[in-house]
């Protein structure tokens, strides 16, 4: 029994990490309707700013800070730059330009810090979570943090203007259009602030995973998995896919002799086909209906 | 029910309809360049034939997706997969049967249908961007299946298998690389043409009606589930027949040669030959083959950055790949004669 709430726990503290991940996903699929591949790499990079900003001396929360908004500013770049002109474009073209866009962030960042693994500091530090051996505090505040963020984002989305002009945006660009919505810099928008979050996932992961230009490439495949577990149009499905998934993941490692530590990935995956051949848009996602 | 669940068919299609007759060349361009390819190995070095095979190799796999993708509209990340499966169906073949190579291909190409086939079926529910990542899910299962414990005894575990290169057959003065390329050349040609006939085909036209409307080809009768299932078997086993011709010219076999990245390779190599152009194909596999040779030239630290760059590069300038170079060059051909 110990051992079933032990890797429960940790499957939830590993199941923060997807979270964050799935809903940067999520964000950008809301935005743009496309799984942006170099999501992982763009956290990455931000991950890495914040680690050079913190070489420099500056503080670890002022470093967090900065970085989300250079991140912000970063991805709202990238759009307008690279994909802006895509958006006219089939969508394999822009899955191309998404495949590009992760070769150039990885190569660059290797160039920059090299291919070492490095420490990464974490601001709750590692002792015990409330006197338990089972999960640590700064996994609890990564799952705090998370938490926090899909609060944030809920208010962001429900109760503000701004937040209410970039749904409608993403569900029926024409009609937003007509009430005078600038559709294009919505998604501009969208593009930053799933960069932004995607800065904050990358910060959270590093002292978990350490800092490398390859240490999304797990990371972010799982962020897919959840994302679309939980629903590609639900920010909550995503945060809730990833917790599954974690635990999930966990407890077949443990608990199924046949799959270990090598075929976990690919039982998680078979998991998230069943659940779409019986349930198509996810958990929590709303069943898109075709007119004719 | 609200508005925003709503998805209008009169949206841009996920890929571009392509008529069948701009699916391929003309037939004195294909006799030329067939000529061509018939002759340049007498001028080459033996590692220049060796990866001019692998382009042909690389090539059919690109046309096996192209089919799935510009004939049929259906994407997949996962055609490493089934590459994994005719590569390893025919090196288990040769190695622990002693079957004959050439007669392996066939067998690997019908094993990698039935895989294919097994898997569109789920794999109908799906579409767009959720059949990707069903997909890129198999491809990302692929190297860990092979590695298991159980199947060790056959497919020699993370090690892989050695297979024997075989020399050219009847005492034909033939290097081995260079034989290898004659025979990866007939079957290209073959599996070329018998899928340009497959898209003129009644077939071909019930792939093409699903993938410009769904609902309209049911409507006309086309049966959607059967069809979509047949492409998808149809690729696989194309790209299983590639990837048993490259077990045996690459003389080895091994889960990590056949990771998610090879898949994404297929992909690139698709989009930059143009979708649903089938020549266009082999012009992609030599950009995923070269590309990165070059990049690495140009600048060994950076050579991702210089790959993603020239990426973009044909991205924007060239969005529809290969087939509009193509275009172009007759365009203009017309115009110098006139």
């Amino acid at each position: 029994m110990e051992l079933f709430v032990n890797q429960i726990l940790a499957g939830i503290s590993t199941g923060a990490i997807y979270a964050c991940m799935a809903l940067a996903v999520v964000m950008i699929y809301q935005a743009i309707d496309h799984l942006n591949f170099a999501q992982g790499e763009m956290a990455m990079f931000s991950t890495f700013i914040s680690w050079q900003l913190m070489q420099w001396g500056v503080p670890y929360w002022w470093a967090f800070l900065l970085t989300i908004a250079i991140s912000f500013a970063g991805g709202i770049l990238i759009e307008r730059l690279l994909f802006k002109p895509l958006a006219k474009a089939p969508v394999l073209t822009n899955v191309a330009g998404f495949i590009a866009l992760f070769a150039i962030v990885n190569s660059v960042a290797g160039l920059i810090w090299d291919f070492t693994i490095k420490q990464y500091p974490t601001p709750f530090g590692s002792s015990p979570f409330l006197g338990s051996q089972l999960i640590s505090t700064h996994q609890a505040g990564m799952i705090g943090v998370t938490l926090l963020m899909l609060v944030g984002l809920y208010l962001f989305f429900q109760f503000t203007r701004i937040g209410l002009a970039m749904r409608a945006a993403a569900a029926l660009p024409e009609s937003a259009r007509l009430v005078g919505i600038n559709t294009s810099w919505m998604i501009a928008l969208g593009w930053g602030m799933a960069s932004a979050i995607g800065a904050v996932a990358g910060i959270l992961i590093a002292p978990v995973v350490f800092l490398e230009p390859n240490m999304m490439g797990g990371v972010l495949v799982y962020g897919f998995a959840a994302a679309v577990l939980g629903g590609l149009t639900s920010p909550l499905g995503a945060v809730v896919g990833g917790f599954l998934m974690g635990v999930f993941e966990n407890l077949a490692g443990t608990y199924i002799p046949a799959v270990g530590n090598e075929l976990k990935l690919p039982i998680a995956l078979a998991l998230i086909i069943i659940v779409l051949v019986f349930k198509p848009a996810g958990l929590f996602g709303r069943a898109i209906v075709k007119r004719v | 029910m609200s508005a925003a669940a709503e998805d209008a068919v009169t949206e841009a299609p996920a890929v571009e309809a392509v008529p069948k007759r701009a699916m391929t060349l003309g037939t004195g361009t294909s006799l030329a360049i067939l000529a061509a390819l018939l002759i340049a190995p007498l001028f080459v070095k033996n590692f220049i034939a060796f990866q001019m095979t692998m382009v042909m190799i690389y090539g059919i796999a690109v046309l096996a997706l192209n089919i799935l993708t510009g004939g049929s509209g259906q994407f997949s990340l996962g055609q490493s997969a089934f590459y994994a499966l005719g590569a390893y169906t025919s090196a288990v073949l040769m190695e622990n049967a002693n079957v004959n190579y050439a007669l392996t291909l066939p067998i690997a190409g019908l094993v990698s249908f039935g895989a294919g086939y097994l898997f569109g079926k789920p794999a109908l529910r799906l579409s767009g961007i959720y059949l990707a990542l069903a997909t890129f899910a198999l491809a990302v299962a692929m190297p860990q299946f092979l590695k298991l414990h159980f199947f060790e005894s056959w497919t020699g575990g993370v090690q892989g298998l050695v297979v024997m290169k075989p020399d050219a057959p009847f005492g034909l003065p033939l290097s081995q690389d260079k034989w290898l390329y004659y025979f990866t050349l007939a079957i290209t040609v073959a599996i070329y043409i018998g899928s340009i006939n497959l898209l003129r085909s009644r077939s071909g036209r019930a792939f093409m009606s699903i993938r410009d409307n769904e609902i309209a080809a049911s409507a006309m009768g086309v049966d959607v589930a059967k069809y979509k299932t047949l492409a998808f078997g149809v690729s696989a086993g194309i790209t299983g027949i590639a990837g048993g011709l490259s077990a045996i010219v690459v003389a080895f076999v091994a889960p990590d040669s056949y990771t998610i990245n090879l898949a994404i390779s297929l992909f690139l190599g698709m989009v930059v030959g143009g979708v649903g152009w089938l020549p266009g194909s082999f012009v992609g596999a030599a950009f995923i083959i070269f590309v990165p040779n070059i990049a690495e030239s140009i600048s060994k630290g950076l050579s991702g950055a210089v790959f993603g760059v020239l990426l973009f590069i044909v991205i924007f300038l060239v969005p529809h790949g290969a087939r509009q170079v193509a275009i172009a060059a007759q365009l203009l051909m017309g115009k110098l004669r006139k």
